[in-house]
């Protein structure tokens, strides 16, 4: 507590001077040109808002489904073993991710794209060139990181629900589906929601697999395709050669917005976690 | 023993109507993947008696039950060998599914849903049996917790959290909510040995209510309640079926050696 409260007053006084010149705009301009020191942090926050919406999206439900699968119909052995890899996963060092973003995932995005706008062009999301690296890709990418937390938290959980409710609800004539559907699930919603939020909280801070597919451009482009940034890409990428004080502050106040926000998820995660554990 | 003998006695004095078994286990073997739980248990369950259950604890008496509607089953591990009939049919033949809306089950301890209303636990059942018409639910939901003996006690908040009910009352809407589904018979597996004396006698006069529309079994521990409430008691020990037969021939003049230690108490 006393630390975060440090570290915010540290990060507020080093991005006074960006906070003096711009106020509030500074969340909502577009533009950032460190040439014309003029600084928007609109195009990192829809980047990091964009690509970590989009890596739930994907993450949530595959993730819930796979803790479904290995608590509910794989046999034990089988849950085991995979439970075990997913947690492997966790482990992997973001670049490696990254690494394995650029060399497999990024021309695998290039070559399915042009059938993504064939298909879907008529959708303002997939317009525009192939890149291969933009939002989409780093989406995909976060999904992979985020998978494994929403994964094992989510089989806890479930693991978690009492057998007795399980059986009440199948003595009643309910199928393995309608179990999960109707007890499982509700009971392990407040779980579930936790981890859905320090999901959301690792793909937010998430720098360095991020930054090497996302393109690190910054626009807002309604398109998943086109190419964009992160807040904390930017911040990673320009702070070493920041070419002035209104610069190195403005990088400082995207950090001190990124805080905020991470502040605020975990902080709901928390919520949910408390709540879960009230009611066990 | 692998088959049983037919039942001596008539339910009740004078009356000839033939008895007929709801429920009937024939030469029943079961575990958990080790050595055997329940081995050549036969015993018939009939229409609209009570029979208990009683028995040492470990000697099977849950597992039995639950052979019954094949929530045995459901555990991993579970073996499971010999017949089990629902009115003369094969219960493996039936879907599971179907199975568990004939034969209802109470557990041990209550149990009601904590995410669900005291009126969408009793629902629960009709729910997915897919009744759709709310007046039709809200009826049969009134129906079961009247037959539950419960109604007077939450009519006036059916939209507050099972869960907030007292022990009794819980156990009772476990009654309701396996009641709404019409079930063919209803087993019960210790119900009151969570409950105090007051909310046992409640459980015990609704069970003596319902059984004239339905079967039912129940597990006990307790031998003055099986002698209260039952027709026929069956005496397990060690995964076997030791004697089965009219309530008070158990008490008063068992035919088992191993019957007669039980009740009078030289034994578990
Ligand atoms: N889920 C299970 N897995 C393995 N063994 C079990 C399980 N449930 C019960 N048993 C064993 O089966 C035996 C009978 O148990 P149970 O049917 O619960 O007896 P009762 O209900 O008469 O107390 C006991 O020895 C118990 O240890
Ligand atoms: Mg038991």
């Amino acid at each position: 507590m006393a630390v975060t409260a440090v570290l915010t007053w540290q990060l507020a006084v080093n991005s006074a001077l960006t906070w003096k010149q711009f106020g509030w705009s500074f969340l909502w301009s577009s533009t950032w040109d460190p040439v014309r020191e003029v600084y928007g942090a609109l195009p990192f926050i829809y980047g990091t808002a964009v690509s970590s919406g989009l890596a739930l999206l994907l993450a949530v439900p595959i993730g819930v489904g796979c803790a479904i699968f290995l608590v509910e119909l794989a046999p034990k052995r089988v849950a085991e073993i995979c439970a075990f890899i997913i947690e492997l996963l966790a482990a992997v060092p973001s670049v490696i991710l990254g690494l394995m973003g650029i060399f497999v995932l990024v021309p695998v995005v290039r070559a399915v794209e042009p059938g993504l706008t064939a298909g879907l062009g008529w959708l303002p999301l997939f317009q525009g060139e192939p890149y291969g690296v933009g939002m989409l890709t780093a989406g995909l990418i976060l999904s992979l990181m985020v998978l494994p937390y929403i994964t094992v938290i989510s089989r806890e959980v479930l693991l978690a629900v009492p057998r007795s409710l399980k059986e009440a609800m199948l003595a009643l004539g309910a199928t393995r589906w309608e179990t999960v559907m109707k007890v499982s699930l509700p009971y392990a919603r407040p779980g579930i929601a936790g981890a859905v939020f320090l999901a959301l909280g690792r793909a937010l801070g998430e720098t360095m697999a991020v930054t090497m597919v996302i393109g690190n451009t910054p626009q807002i482009k309604a398109s998943l395709l086109a190419p964009g940034y992160s807040m904390a890409s930017v911040i990673a990428n320009e702070l070493a050669e920041a070419s002035s004080d209104e610069h190195l502050h403005s990088l400082i106040a995207i950090g001190l917005v990124l805080l905020g926000i991470s502040l605020v998820v975990n902080a709901a995660a928390r919520a949910m976690i408390g709540l879960l554990e009230r009611r066990a | 023993m692998l088959t049983e003998k037919p039942p001596q006695h008539a339910a009740a004095p004078g009356t000839v109507v033939p008895e007929r078994a709801t429920l009937e286990v024939r030469g029943l073997a079961a575990g958990y993947g080790g050595p055997l739980v329940l081995r050549s248990v036969s015993l018939q369950i009939l229409e609209r008696q009570v029979t208990a259950i009683i028995g040492p604890s470990g000697c099977g008496k849950s597992t039995l039950i639950r052979c019954l509607n094949r929530m045995h089953e459901v555990l991993p591990g579970a073996t499971l060998e010999g017949e089990i009939l629902l009115d003369g049919r094969d219960v493996m033949g039936l879907d599971p599914v179907l199975l568990r809306r004939q034969v209802g089950m109470v557990f041990q301890r209550p149990n009601p849903f904590p995410s669900m209303s005291i009126f969408d636990n009793v629902a629960a059942g009709l729910v997915l049996n897919g009744v759709r018409d709310r007046a039709l639910v809200a009826e049969k939901v009134e129906g079961s917790l009247r037959a539950a003996a419960l109604w007077d006690e939450v009519k006036d908040k059916l939209k507050a959290p099972g869960v907030g009910l007292s022990g009794g009352q819980q156990q009772r809407l476990c009654i309701a909510r396996a009641l709404a589904v019409e079930p063919r018979a209803l087993l019960l597996d210790e119900p009151c040995s969570a409950l105090d004396p007051i909310a046992t006698g409640r459980i015990e006069e609704l069970l003596l209510e319902i059984k004239k529309t339905l079967t039912l079994c129940i597990v006990t521990h307790n031998m003055q309640q099986a002698a209260r409430v039952s027709e026929r008691t069956a005496f397990m020990l060690m995964g076997e079926l030791v004697e089965v037969g009219p309530t008070d021939t158990i008490f008063t003049k068992p035919s088992d050696k191993k019957t007669e230690d039980y009740i009078t108490g030289r034994f578990g």
